[in-house]
């Protein structure tokens, strides 16, 4: 076991650090955010020439064959910076569907144009009364002829406002809830009968409401098994919640430190407020709740890649109540301790907080996560 | 000892919540219950229904307007309309600066400002905190020069609340350098159309304009805007924070909000029923109505106490009811974020014009939840009162 980053993942994390404080100071991010997509064009052809949109493509498709490790260091990255691009959408959530469902074909397709830069995707799943429950769909895909014609209504779907395409979920069989009769479609954002509304997120970011009315899609846009196609959602799912603890470290090390700066020179009655015992010891407590997140979302990383589903995902499961618990705590503790100053749209505190309260409500907030830890353990318990 | 409210105390309690239901704006309910914010019309119309009433300032003496209830009365008073849920009379005013010009005002300042006060005729703001002195307020630089029948005020307020509405502002200046920090601090009524003034808002993380900056270029205040003596402000200030001792924990927001959650909470489904059968919450729920629970009493026994107290010294009991009063407040935000789950993401910004992205009501809930962070920062943030009651209660 080695926790150190070997030579080229330090490099990976230097190049992208140095880009990142180069470009995304928060008056850019501000800049970003207001333009029309609400991120950066010019970003994404940096991270395209970093390697980053292929970072964990196979070679033949244009990326660099990178694992786990290195996307916790991409991700982490984008966490302290507050990156506004669709780097989970595509990368991690999109492209995890081709690399994990899709055939050579479509691989050859579509990953190398992610890799360049050509391509944005987003995950359509949502639904209104879905929750959490990653089975829960009623969006419909029924066959015709040798395709496939998909009607239903996606919601907050992350960067949906601008992708090229959607990786839908939808049922081919069963009922509303079911695990079997789920399937995965690619569908492209201007095919006739899909619809969607853009809206700008608390955090910053931007989602939509995506509609699909009598959507027509050829046999090539089927992702895995239709029909058995759970066990893939849970897979990209599982990765995808392994990255978003590493993006929430990332933005929790960055509320860290501004709260240790600030009590470090703001001066109130005579002295550094940082000189009263109180807040030292909150501060190490804030550090506490950091070096817990940061362990699980290196475990999680580390079992991202696991074949085992079920000890795969309760492994997931425990970093995500982790980095819920942690972000949670941090992003109170770093306002509380700026006093009114962490309050205002005009610093970057506040921009964390609403980061991470975001992530915990990604694919299920700590308690969701810690019930689904508490059944496994009835049902280990049992056996 | 006997642990319950009177027959009179309930049918005055019975009184108010049957005023309130008749009188008050369905629109103005609505607005509070989603959380969306009050425009000012709607707290100066409520406020002169309640002053018609002869119940805006409630908290007076009888010859300024005021009630005569018993402090039990008054607490029941302010829990009904926050569980209404209605706007309180404003704060500024009734709470605030009112008081101190009773207690200290000459006869003309409380002829002159205390009946516009009671029906909201004139909008008051608070001008203490600055960027250098917040839980060091004593340490406040903004000065004011005494020239002849005036002061020159110089210097920048921040934070203050509401300083878009405001006709005027009770405002802490520094009327003598020289002086140790708490002995050179003046109370000033300053006029807010005075020239020399500006206001600029500060938008806060959700996207709020309710804070402000106000910043002083040589701004002429009559020297009779003075409240009491110059360099005794500190003392004004002292009373005027430690003045609000019913109230504070806003116990009856608190239960307002619990019955939103479980509303909201049988409005959601989860796993194909309604959120509020999920074990794991309910049991999370019960659990902030049982601290809830023991802050009322709390907060009960403290008003009692108000009837056998004869000084109008601040009661250090009430950094208790506000720092419980602010987690349970929190925790009630936290809550409802759990209720609304993936659809707490949209953000409707100020101006937003079209159908809501999710359901109706979840647009509101994650800006409050950032909002109310400030509960545990203004009027003394947290870590302060405890410092107070470590010094005032334990004596450490
Ligand atoms: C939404 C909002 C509305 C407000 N409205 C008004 C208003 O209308 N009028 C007005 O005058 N002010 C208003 N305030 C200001 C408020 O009273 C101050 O923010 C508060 O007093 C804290 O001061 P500060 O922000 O300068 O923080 P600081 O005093 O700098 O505090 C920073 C941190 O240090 C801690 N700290 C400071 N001293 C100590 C100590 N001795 N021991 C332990 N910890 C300490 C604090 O608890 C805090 O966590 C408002 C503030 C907010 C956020």
């Amino acid at each position: 076991m080695d926790f150190d980053l070997d030579e080229e993942q330090r490099l990976l994390k230097e190049s992208l650090d140095r880009l990142l404080s180069e470009r995304y100071a928060f008056e850019n991010r501000k800049a970003y955010q207001q333009s029309p997509e609400g991120w950066s064009r010019e970003m994404w052809a940096h991270y395209a020439e970093l390697g980053l949109l292929g970072l964990s493509f196979a070679e033949r498709f244009g990326g660099s064959e990178k694992g786990a490790v290195e996307t916790m260091i991409v991700m982490e990255g984008f966490g302290r910076a507050l990156a506004l691009e669709p780097y989970f959408a595509t990368v991690i959530l999109g492209a995890g569907f081709l690399r994990y469902g899709g055939s050579e074909e479509q691989c050859a397709a579509l990953l190398p144009q992610i890799a360049a830069g050509k391509l944005t995707l987003a995950f359509a799943h949502t639904e209104r009364d879905s929750r959490y429950d990653l089975a829960h769909i009623s969006t419909r895909a029924v066959r015709e002829g040798e395709g496939w014609v998909i009607d239903g209504e996606k919601g907050v779907v992350l960067h949906g406002d601008s992708a090229d395409r959607f990786v839908v979920t939808a049922r081919t069989g069963g009922g509303e809830r079911d695990r079997e009769g789920i399937g995965v479609f690619l569908v492209g954002a201007e095919s006739p009968g899909v619809g969607r509304r853009g809206y700008p997120t608390q955090d910053g970011l931007k989602a939509a409401e995506v509609t699909f009315n009598r959507v027509r899609v050829g046999p090539e846009a089927v992702l895995g098994e239709p029909g058995e196609a759970l066990s893939l959602v849970e897979r990209v799912v599982d990765e995808a919640i392994a990255a978003l603890a590493a993006e929430a470290v990332g933005a929790m090390a960055a509320m860290h430190e501004l709260t240790l700066d600030y009590l470090k020179t703001r001066r109130q009655f005579g002295r550094e407020i940082g000189s009263f015992q109180v807040l030292q010891h909150r501060a190490v407590d804030m550090l506490m709740a950091l070096e817990q997140a940061r362990s699980m979302a290196m475990y999680a990383t580390m079992m991202a890649g696991e074949e085992d589903g079920a000890a795969r995902s309760a492994a997931v499961s425990q970093a995500k109540v982790q980095i819920g618990r942690s972000g949670r705590f941090i992003a109170h503790q770093a306002i509380q301790l700026h006093g009114g100053i962490g309050m205002t749209m005009e610093y970057r505190v506040g921009h964390y907080f609403k980061r991470v309260t975001m992530i915990d409500s990604a694919f299920g907030d700590a308690d969701h996560h810690l019930k689904r830890l508490a059944r496994e353990n009835a049902t280990r318990a049992a056996a | 000892m006997d642990l319950r409210f009177t027959p009179e105390e309930l049918a005055f309690r019975d009184e108010v919540r049957g005023f309130i239901r008749a009188n008050l704006p369905e629109g103005t309910r609505n607005k509070l219950v989603e959380g969306r914010p009050l425009d000012k019309d709607d707290t100066v119309f409520w406020q002169r229904t309640l002053n018609k009433e002869g119940w805006a300032v409630y908290n007076w003496p009888v010859e300024w307007g005021g009630t005569g209830w018993s402090p039990v009365k008054q607490y029941l008073f302010q829990d009904e309309l926050q569980q209404a849920p209605a706007p309180l009379p404003l704060g500024f005013g009734v709470t605030m600066v009112g008081p101190v010009l009773i207690a200290f005002g000459s006869e003309e300042q409380k002829r002159r400002y205390l009946p516009p006060i009671a029906n909201l005729d004139e909008w008051w703001c608070q001008g203490f905190s600055e960027p250098g002195a917040g839980s060091d307020l004593a340490s406040l630089r903004t000065s004011a020069r005494r020239e002849r029948d005036r002061y020159i005020v110089n210097g920048q307020k921040i934070w203050t609340s509401l300083a878009q509405y405001a006709d005027w502002m009770f405002c802490l200046v520094r009327t003598d350098p020289q002086a140790k920090k708490q002995e050179g601090i003046s109370f000033l009524l300053i006029d807010m159309k005075s020239p020399g003034i500006t206001r600029r808002p500060i938008v806060t993380i959700d996207g709020g304009r309710d804070v402000n900056e106000v910043f002083f270029d040589d701004v002429e205040v009559p020297a009779e805007n003075l409240v009491g003596e110059e360099n005794k402000g500190w003392d004004y200030a002292k009373f005027l924070l430690g003045n609000e001792r019913t109230g504070i924990a806003r116990v009856g927001t608190s239960k307002e909000r619990l019955r939103r959650i479980r509303e909201l909470a049988s409005l959601t489904s989860a796993n194909g029923r309604p959120f509020i059968e999920d074990e794991r919450f309910r049991e999370k729920l019960a659990a902030l109505e049982v601290e809830l629970k023991a802050l009322e009493m709390t907060q009960l026994r403290v008003v009692a106490a108000e009837r056998s107290r004869r000084d109008n010294k601040p009661d250090p009991a009430s950094s208790i009811l506000k720092i419980k009063g602010s987690e349970i407040q929190q925790a009630t935000s936290e809550l409802l974020l759990e209720v609304v789950g993936p659809y707490a993401m949209p953000f409707e910004p100020e101006g937003w014009n079209e159908p809501p992205v999710g359901p109706e009501w979840a647009a509101t809930i994650a800006p409050a939840y950032f909002n109310w962070r400030k509960i545990s920062i203004y009027g003394g943030t947290n870590e302060i009162q405890k410092n107070i009651i470590a010094k005032a209660i334990l004596g450490l």
